[in-house]
């Protein structure tokens, strides 16, 4: 039954030359991606969000923040998204958003990026008791829900976009501390780890050198799915209050669409915003799932 | 005859192109007879042993070639006959019996319903036979209504081999019984299984990449090399006389109980990708003897009294 | 069952519920400007109230005093006074759970059949159009928050068939027959129910197709196919009585999420139930009131996971039997 051949993946066997493998290989990485039209599609999607949100200011047509006469107006030639309940342009306004809704799911997927591989590591590289300690921690985040606990957390520091960004940060490492951890698990059998061990090396310096560049492509495919539900989760959190109302963000626009009772008046309000959000979230995870094809061959294409 | 299988090639679809697992097999099998298919991991044996039954995985499709099961060519049947076909007429044993039995089904059960897919007959008659089929391995009766967790290694293996004979069939196809078991318990199998053709007569394969193993039990060998024969014949011919390089190599890699201590002798190099380019003797590249020849053209079968090789040169190497 | 197992399980939860009350309780001490004594004097509580709360609490005593306090507390039910309603927060919690049952539970046992129906006929038609479709559906599904497909579907149901806009029944309605009063219930339902719905279906149809691919794989699957029986049986006997697990355990875990999206569905479709209690609670600084909702929130899930738990050991032999 094992002698069944694998389906042709990257070869991005761990080798003990550590971060140097990384140089090699990215042309090589790129011929294996390259071969997901799904992933090069989630991406192509992710640039085209990202350059807007770099150039969004020169691209909005007039300044979002500027109210007008013409409230709630379907759209026009000259409001070609219409206008929200006091006269805001909602192309510019969502053109404009697509940058704290981005910046905060990538703040906050490097707060659980960075305390999920943590924790995975060192469970993982050291087993035992600190192994069982933070799995019972990790057991315990995973069972309480997520939500209510980021609306709790970002309620008592007060809504803000720190809050938000630190609420979904914290609550947000689970996933990528068990891939980590089970990575880290499998790495760590591998001989030249021992082999660094027994000529000497600290157990730092085997896990920043050797450990990690083996485990990084995980984190990094496992966070970009991260990042996916770190946009949701903005855009959750804002809608239901918790953000900063001066902030313009997708979630924003739709809570005040919500608030200010025009949904079931003025779809043009309801539509654009969410929709980016879908899109954006689609790109991430399109991509999240075509790096974790690369990276682990043994996942099966859904 | 038995079994006979004529040219055979089953290849797979893969990513990196066409994986020609099994290409161009043959051999014949008669009643009564154990034939011990030996080769290194991953040289097509499972994938040979898959395509007679025709259980093949998705991937693989069987290009050509012909398999004749007492007088019935078992290529050209559709899924409903084969279905009728398989376990009564051949069973298979599959290695690693960690994971072949249904781990919420009570194992009565899943014997019970491996007779009953091709028999008549009534429940209370199931049970008996699978008392003596529980009994003919060595297991106890009582046992049967425990689950498959609740056994070791070695009697889950018996388990299978249990359940393989449960429709008596004539062919029993067993892929590398004893390789996840530990040495005592290999044994122990092996014994079982020869007792068992000495009482019943069947007929087997046994797929295994050990050669002890088919030392202890096989009336004839096949040693497979990356998707073809390379040498055949009588269990003692080959042992004491193998004229494959290959077949050389792996006789000298067992190690020796007796005699001088020497260097464990091994074969290096590891097998061809198959989807790539392969030379005409797909052991050339391993092989000590190697010409230009071998690259190009591939080696004739030559037969001489059952004995058959595919070599250019064995007649130089033997002497 | 394994006693061994039911142990752990135990414990388990029992550490889980101690971790979240713990938390729940230094959560409003340790930020600046000690809510946690705004949770007790609030806006408008009487000087009796506010005495009363400093008996119950303990507020002038050291931390693990009132910490003790707070523990006993709450195990009698008392969960302190809303700021809102000056009532006991406790009051208002149990009823509200209720209607959100009535929502989720409709929606998911909906979800589960057709996930369960459609991730059969994903798994053994792979590939195929059914298959394609529902996993780009899915995936789209998954891509959108929520709330936001519930706005869509307000519009659209409102605007275009005339569905209530708003709550569980329809106000004022005096309906003393039953079958009206289920029949308004239905017609209110629809909407926040069939938001659930969509969001929740897909992922049990990638569970229970994900499961049988996985199950398909197994050697065991390649033995039973091996023995010649029918096809049906292959399907049921072996593959079914595996790939079933796997959901329980994903029932277990949506139970987290299926409260993520019951808060926002309530909260856009004012139904009353404990979410949109906790958006209310939330807009109006209701510290006490949120704070009583996350922790009936969490033990609520916890409880479930733990039951969800005990049904998996049942059903698995292994588990079963030791």
């Amino acid at each position: 039954m094992k002698s069944r051949p694998a389906s042709g993946i990257v070869d991005l066997a761990p080798t003990s030359s550590g971060w140097g493998v990384y140089a090699r290989s990215l042309g090589n990485f790129w011929k294996v991606y390259r071969g997901s039209r799904f992933g090069v599609l989630g991406l192509a999607m992710l640039c085209f969000f990202v350059v807007e949100a770099c150039v969004a200011s020169s691209l909005a047509p007039y300044p979002p923040n500027q109210v007008s006469q013409d409230v709630l107006r379907p759209p026009s030639p000259m409001h070609l998204l219409g206008t929200n309940e006091v006269g805001q342009d909602i192309l510019s306004q969502v053109l404009i958003g697509s940058q704290a809704s981005l910046m905060v799911g990538f703040a906050a997927s490097a707060i659980s990026a960075l305390v999920g591989s943590l924790v995975g590591l060192i469970a993982g590289y050291y087993g035992g008791l600190r192994d069982d300690a933070l799995m019972r921690l990790t057991d315990i985040f995973l069972v309480i829900p997520a939500l209510p606990l980021m609306v709790v957390l970002a309620a008592v520091i007060g809504p803000s976009l720190f809050s938000v960004i630190l609420a979904i940060g914290v609550v947000g490492w689970t996933g990528t501390a068990r891939v980590v951890r089970s990575q880290t698990l499998s790495v760590k059998e591998l001989a030249f780890i021992e082999s660094s061990r027994a000529s000497g090396g600290s157990d730092f310096y085997i896990l920043f050198n050797h450990v990690l560049p083996n485990v990084a492509p995980v984190i990094f495919s496992n966070t970009v799915l991260v990042i996916a539900n770190a946009v949701l989760s903005e855009a959750v959190l804002t809608f239901l209050g918790l953000g900063n109302p001066n902030m313009i963000s997708w979630g924003q626009m739709l809570q005040f669409a919500f608030t200010s009772g025009s949904v079931t008046s003025a779809w043009w309000y309801v539509v654009p915003p969410g929709l980016s959000i879908m899109l954006v979230v689609l790109a991430f995870s399109l991509t999240g799932y075509s790096l974790d094809e690369v990276f682990n061959p043994r996942v099966r294409k859904i | 005859m038995l079994l006979e299988v004529a040219d055979l090639r089953t290849y797979y679809k893969t990513s990196r192109g066409l994986l020609k697992a099994v290409d161009g097999i043959s051999f014949s099998l008669q009643k009564g007879e154990i034939l011990g298919l030996v080769g290194e991991s991953a040289c097509g044996k499972t994938t040979l042993a898959l395509s007679v039954v025709r259980l093949l995985p998705p991937a693989a499709k069987v290009v050509s070639g012909k398999v004749v099961l007492d007088g019935q060519d078992m290529l050209i049947l559709t899924e409903d006959e084969m279905r009728a076909v398989r376990w009564k007429k051949a069973s298979i044993i599959f290695q690693g019996a960690l994971n072949s039995l249904n781990p919420v089904l009570p194992v009565k059960q899943q014997i019970a319903e491996a007779i009953l897919a091709h028999e008549e007959i009534e429940r209370r008659e199931v049970e008996e036979r699978i008392d003596r089929l529980f009994d003919a391995v060595g297991l106890e009766a009582t046992r049967k209504e425990n689950y498959p967790h609740e056994f070791s290694g070695g009697m889950k293996q018996r388990v299978m081999i249990a359940m393989a004979l449960a429709c008596n069939p004539q062919l029993v196809i067993a892929d590398e019984p004893s390789t996840a078991l530990d040495v005592i318990v290999q044994y122990q199998i092996l014994e079982l299984i020869r007792n068992l053709r000495d009482k019943l007569q069947i007929s087997m394969i046994l797929i295994t990449h050990d050669l002890s193993v088919v030392a202890e039990i096989c009336d004839k060998v096949a040693i497979m090399y990356a998707g073809k024969i390379v040498e055949f014949g009588d269990i003692l011919e080959i042992f004491e006389k193998p004229k494959h390089p290959y077949t050389q190599a792996l006789l000298k890699s067992i190690p020796k109980m007796e005699g001088a201590r020497s260097q464990l002798s091994f074969i290096p190099g590891s097998i061809p990708d198959l989807t790539g380019e392969v030379p005409a003797c797909r052991f050339y590249r391993r092989c000590p003897y190697g010409q230009k020849i071998c690259e190009e053209t591939e080696p004739r079968i030559e037969e001489a009294d059952g004995h058959s090789v595919a070599c250019h040169f064995w007649r130089e190497i033997v002497s | 069952m394994d006693t061994e197992y039911v142990v752990k399980k135990v414990a388990q939860t029992l550490a889980t519920i101690f971790f979240v009350l713990t938390f729940n309780f230094f959560l409003f001490r340790i930020l600046p400007g000690n809510p946690f004594a705004l949770l007790f004097r609030g806006p408008g509580f009487s000087r009796e109230a506010v005495n009363l709360l400093n008996a119950q609490f303990g507020l002038d005593q050291p931390v693990w005093v009132q910490y003790i306090r707070y523990l006993e507390n709450t195990a009698k039910g008392n969960l302190g006074l809303s700021y809102t309603t000056r009532a006991p927060v406790a009051n208002m919690l149990f009823p509200r759970l209720m209607n959100s049952l009535v929502l989720l539970l409709t929606a998911n046992v909906i979800s589960i059949v057709i996930g369960i129906v459609l991730g059969i006929v994903s798994a053994w038609r792979r590939g195929g159009r059914t298959d394609l479709t529902l996993s780009a559906s899915t995936l789209l599904l998954y891509s959108m928050p929520t709330f936001w497909l519930g706005l869509v579907l307000l519009f659209a149901g409102v605007v275009y068939f005339g569905l209530p806009v708003a709550g569980m029944t329809t106000l004022g309605a005096n309906l003393t027959n039953w079958f009206d009063y289920v029949g308004d219930l239905l017609r209110h339902m629809v909407l926040p129910g069939l938001t659930l719905v969509l969001g929740l279906v897909g992922q049990y149809v990638l569970v229970m197709k994900g499961a049988l691919l996985d199950v398909f794989t197994e050697d065991y699957m390649i033995t039973a196919r091996a023995k010649g029986i029918s096809t049906q049986k292959l399907l049921w006997n072996h593959a079914m009585r595996n790939a079933t697990l796997p959901i329980i355990t994903l029932i277990a875990i949506n139970l987290g999420l299926t409260v993520g999206g019951a808060i926002q569905t309530e909260t856009v479709f004012s139904w009353p139930g404990i979410g949109l209690l906790t958006y209310q609670a939330l807009l109006q600084r209701d510290y006490p009131m949120l704070q009583g909702c996350f922790l009936v929130i969490a033990i609520a899930v916890i409880l479930a996971n733990f039951v969800a738990d005990l049904t998996y050991g049942y059903l698995d032999p292994r588990v079963r039997t030791g």
